[in-house]
């Protein structure tokens, strides 16, 4: 097995280009333990953890920008108030050893249906920038996911970061799994409201082949308590049905079909009753670049 | 002698020595635990030193039709190749019978059963040429219900001999012919549990000059590994040396061979030292787990709750292989009411062969699958009575002088009724948690409070301490008391193996009670000294602790006798003999003392074939929990909130380590409750690693208050009772009936799932 160990993005491009079939690694918490395991080796290994320039974030008026090597503790400890349901998805993965070294872009690159930052992505709108010595693109987190396991990226292509639009209201992300931590979800949840256009997106994991958006809930935006007061029950049924309605869940050791789509309604109802109770707050929920709170 | 005789130096009674009985002195192996340094036995390494690496069965039950090794052997690197046909003696083993085959002989009967061995020059090699060893299969349809496999006879035969590996009726009055005011009947499961140990089986064969073999290896009962593996070698036992390598973790899936004799056989075969270390998965196939159970109780009682009858039918599954599931079934059998008065006994435990994993010995042993039951027996007949869990117990508990099942009469303080009072009355935790990491779900998120309901529960439990039924499991100790730089210096040797319970330190602080020398240093456990029994049934504090104040009280003669006296007392580094006190040093001068004792404890005798009547334990122990559970309704999400303990254990030896033990103890059984399964589909186990066998988290492990008792056992060293498995026991029933509390659902199985809550069947 190569390993090739680039210093720069740039490096990093031409070294992926040269050898499509290179695995990029960073925390390696995933590939590792794979290899362990007696996975067959890759032809090479990409060691991007020297690449300087992907470990960092930005912020502008628009959106927050991530690089690939930012690990889950920074998105805890850096970018709770920023990027809350990101946040609270990372503090769900794994044990701190592992938040110290795992990354948000290995969490897209392994594309697993259960990994728990996909659906605040999806929640969020997030936009995966793809980069090659052929140039960059963005793709939008709805066209990442191609399948179990499955990305969108291009052979020679990298994940050069993340964006995600400066959030324009509550976020909430919830994962049930069968002990209190270190587990794998048997379902996740996130909702991320827009209250200026009075939108709620909603992300799903671990109960399709592919993280999705239960785009049926999102439609029942209007009918919720924008302007303050509690979630009417049978909206809040409505919704979690329609959540539930968006899965196609399987039968596995970590849990039943038939108790993920029910779960995933109750978590669906409960996380979005949480972000419409942090309407009340009354904060300016325009433009929340967070730079006044840092 | 050549020393003269010592003079006295005072007669002031000199300072007891620190680190004895009673105190909690750091581990001598702590250290080098605590930050990394401790050899395990996957550490071990010798530079010229082959690995050898095993091919399992894909396959639950299936006729090997051909194995071809020709490719694999071609391989450079590897050195051998080996099948059952190059096993040089008895190409079988078994700790109750020899039934399992060191390498499958054209029949494979359980997925993982090992087919061919292979050494090589690295692993990696190791298991790439492992993969070019072709076997073809003819596959079979597995056994694997073990119910049908005891009573329907049309079921195919796992192996020749039948299904059944013992049945065992216990008989007491007339269960068939009384009737009682109230009657309660359940049927229960309980799940096939793992050990789920750290340290995967592992060891370094070297082949000796002798032509026999040195073993470092991690395992439970050195003496009864030599003997196993010297068989299958066909080499007298003294050519099979064994020396315990690191430990780590046991919990009885180290009493079985793994992969002992595979070491041994490629060492031999080609003249080279030969590691070997399972991964994790390979871990997960590769040792007996805890017999799944089902249980069928039916319990009769009088208007104010009084037991009159208890009925039950049990089968355990021991899988593919006997393994210890004879002594299992002994012990369901025999435990099986609980530690109840029952007048009226009808219990039969089966012990089937099935095409399941091997099951063998868990810390519990047999009595944590029936203490689930029972316990949930008893809850469901105070539910009928409108008693309350605690008050039902107490109108039924044993005390000193009440009868097992078996008829044994309980002959050492059995407090029951005191300890449920006092777990009873312990302060109940705030209603509330502080913080949502605290809330069922944990760090997950999954509520604020929405659908969490609080319930309490309690398991009570009674545990054999040492071997049963007529097993003499005799401890040797070797102790030796030399003057060292002018100190005195005492070395113990024993065979036992130190599995991170603390013996090695237990051995020093009875060393330093009885002979009064503060520095104790430890031979490394070998078979050059004589069988100190396996490191289970909570026996060796027993026994090998037992041995060693023994060869202690036997050395001590001896000091005595060089001074002319019958008795003296030996206590900070001096003789106390009659009004005079001399330096232990000079009395020893320049001839050691060593002294070596095989210790035993008192007699017992087998179950009575018919009717299990017969005085078959050792000693008995008591332990009661407490459980304070949230449960996320809606979610079917449990958080223990608090696991109180009550525990007689005799005499507290070490603090420190003893609450280790039913810290550690009662979350295992928290496992079992709540999460801990191997899942077996079609005789194929589903989750063969910790990121699907889940056990509990520091975030799943709550609060853990303890009450230690101590009433003396008069029968035992120090008066004290053995306490690492009492409280498996008693913590599952707790938490099982915890949960039931708080949703209202009968719940017959452990560990209980999400979805058993959500949706109940």
């Amino acid at each position: 097995m190569e390993f090739v160990r680039p210093t720069t993005f740039a490096d990093a491009l031409a070294e992926k280009a040269a050898r499509p079939q290179a695995v990029p690694i960073l925390g390696g918490t995933d590939l590792m333990v794979g290899l362990n395991a007696g996975h067959p080796p890759p032809p090479a290994l990409l060691d991007l953890t020297a690449v300087a320039e992907l470990d960092a974030w930005a912020v502008d008026d628009d959106e927050v920008w991530i690089g690939a090597g930012v690990t889950y503790r920074r998105l805890i400890t850096e970018l709770g108030t920023l990027c809350p349901g990101l946040a609270l998805a990372a503090r769900t993965v794994g044990s701190p050893q592992i938040r110290n070294r795992a990354t948000l872009a290995g969490n897209l690159g392994t594309a697993s249906p259960g990994g728990d930052t996909h659906p605040v992505l999806l929640a969020t709108g997030a936009v995966v920038e793809a980069a090659s010595v052929r140039g960059q693109r963005a793709i939008p987190i709805d066209d990442f996911y191609a399948g179990v396991k499955r990305h969108a990226l291009a052979p020679d292509e990298l994940i050069r970061g993340v964006r995600l639009p400066i959030r324009r209201g509550p976020q909430q992300f919830a994962k049930v799994g069968t002990r209190n931590a270190m587990v794998i979800a048997v379902c996740s949840v996130a909702v991320a409201l827009d209250v200026a256009r009075r939108t709620v997106r909603v992300g799903v994991g671990s109960v399709a082949p592919t993280p999705r958006r239960a785009l049926a809930a999102e439609d029942l935006a209007s009918g919720l308590p924008w302007d303050g007061g509690p979630l009417d029950d049978d909206v809040a049924r409505r919704f979690g049905a329609a959540v539930a309605a968006a899965t196609a869940p399987i039968d596995d050791v970590r849990g039943t079909a038939a108790y993920r789509r029910h779960s995933v309604e109750v978590l669906a109802r409960r996380t979005l009753a949480w972000a419409l109770a942090d309407l009340d707050r009354s904060e300016a929920w325009d433009g929340m670049t967070g730079r006044s709170e840092a | 002698m050549t020393t003269q005789a010592p003079s006295p130096v005072g007669s002031a009674t000199p300072a007891r020595t620190p680190g004895g009985i009673g105190e909690s002195p750091a581990r001598p192996d702590g250290t080098l635990k605590v930050t990394g340094q401790f050899a395990y036995s996957s550490d071990l390494w010798l530079d010229e030193a082959l690995f050898g690496v095993t091919l399992r069965s894909p396959h639950a039950r299936a006729c090997i039709t051909g194995i071809d090794i020709a490719k694999a052997l071609a391989v450079p690197g590897v050195h051998a190749v080996l099948t059952h046909e190059d096993v040089p003696g008895l190409p079988y083993y078994g700790l109750d019978h020899p039934d399992q085959p060191v390498l499958a002989i054209d029949e494979v009967r359980y997925q993982g059963e090992p087919v061919a061995i292979l050494a090589a020059t690295d692993p990696h090699t190791a298991r790439r040429a492992l993969s070019l060893i072709e076997v073809t299969y003819d596959v079979l349809p597995p056994v694997t219900d073990a119910r049908r496999a005891v009573f329907d006879p049309s079921i195919d035969r796992v192996h020749p001999d039948g299904n059944v590996v013992r049945h065992q009726p216990v008989r007491v009055g007339s269960a068939d012919e009384v009737t009682a005011d109230v009657v309660v009947v359940g049927e229960y499961e309980v799940g096939m549990q793992d050990q789920a140990f750290l340290g995967p089986e592992s060891g370094l064969a070297v082949p000796a000059e002798n032509g026999g073999v040195d073993l470092y290896i991690a395992t439970q009962w050195l003496h009864v590994d030599r003997g196993q593996i010297a068989r299958c070698l066909d080499l007298p036992e003294e050519k099979v040396r064994l020396t315990l390598a690191g430990v780590g973790g046991a919990f009885g899936a180290r009493e079985d061979l793994s992969m002992q004799v595979h070491a041994c056989m490629l060492a031999l075969h080609t003249g080279k030292p030969v590691r070997m270390s399972y991964d994790r998965a390979e871990s997960f196939l590769g040792h007996v787990h805890r017999h799944p159970a089902w249980l069928r109780y039916e319990h009769g009682a009088t208007r104010d709750g009084k037991l009159v009858y208890v009925k039950a039918t049990i089968v355990l599954d021991g899988g593919a292989y006997t393994s210890t599931t004879p002594a299992v079934v002994g012990n369901a059998a025999s435990l099986g009411v609980g530690p109840y008065e029952v007048p009226h006994i009808a219990i039969d435990v089966y012990g089937a062969r099935t095409n399941n994993p091997p099951c063998g010995a868990m810390r519990g042993f047999g009595a944590v699958q029936v203490c689930y039951a029972y316990e949930s027996q008893m809850d469901a007949l105070a539910a009928e009575l409108g008693l309350s869990p605690v008050e039902i117990r107490i109108r039924n508990a044993v005390s000193q002088g009440s009868k097992l099942a078996t008829g044994q009469v309980i002959d050492s303080p059995a407090p029951l009724a005191d300890m449920l009072r006092r777990v009873a009355s312990l302060p109940l935790p705030p209603s509330t948690v502080d913080s949502s990491g605290d809330l069922p779900g944990g760090y997950g998120n999954t509520t604020r409070g929405e659908g969490v309901r609080r319930g309490v529960g309690y398991g009570v439990g009674i545990k054999n301490i040492c071997f049963s039924e007529g097993f003499d499991d005799y401890a040797t100790a070797r102790v030796r008391l030399a003057v060292v730089g002018g100190e005195p210096v005492v070395t113990v040797h024993t065979a036992a193996a130190e599995v991170g319970q603390g013996l090695v330190t237990l051995q020093q602080q009875i060393v330093r009670t009885e002979l009064g020398v503060s520095t104790v240093l430890l031979q490394p456990a070998d078979t050059t000294i004589g069988s100190a029994g396996s490191s289970s049934a909570s026996r060796q504090s027993y026994m090998t602790g037992g041995a060693v104040k023994a060869a202690c009280e036997a050395v001590r003669t001896r000091v005595a006798q060089r001074l002319g006296h019958s008795t003296v007392e030996l206590v900070g580094g001096k003789v106390l003999a009659g009004d005079t006190i001399v330096d232990l040093a000079a009395a020893v001068g320049d001839e050691p003392i060593e002294e070596t004792v095989v210790f035993r404890h008192r007699p017992t005798v087998p179950m009575d074939p018919v009717t299990g009547q017969g005085d078959s334990h050792v000693q008995l122990a008591l332990c009661v929990h407490r459980a304070v559970v949230d449960v996320d309704v809606e979610l079917g999400l449990v958080k223990v909130v608090e696991l109180a303990a009550v525990q007689d254990v005799g005499r507290v030896m070490n603090r420190v380590a003893l609450e280790g033990q039913i810290h550690g103890g009662s979350a295992q059984g928290l496992g079992l409750a709540l999460m801990e399964e191997i899942q077996v589909v079609d005789g194929l186990v589903r989750n063969p690693s910790f990121t699907d066998y889940l056990i509990p988290t520091i975030l799943d492990v709550p609060p853990m208050p303890l009450t230690i008792l101590e009433h003396p056992d008069p029968h035992a060293p120090y008066g004290l009772r053995g306490a690492g498995e009492p409280p498996t026991l008693s913590s599952t029933p707790a938490i099982a009936a915890a949960v039931r509390a708080a949703t209202g659902l009968r719940l017959r199985r452990v560990p209980i799932r999400p979805e058993h809550i959500t949706h109940p069947t």
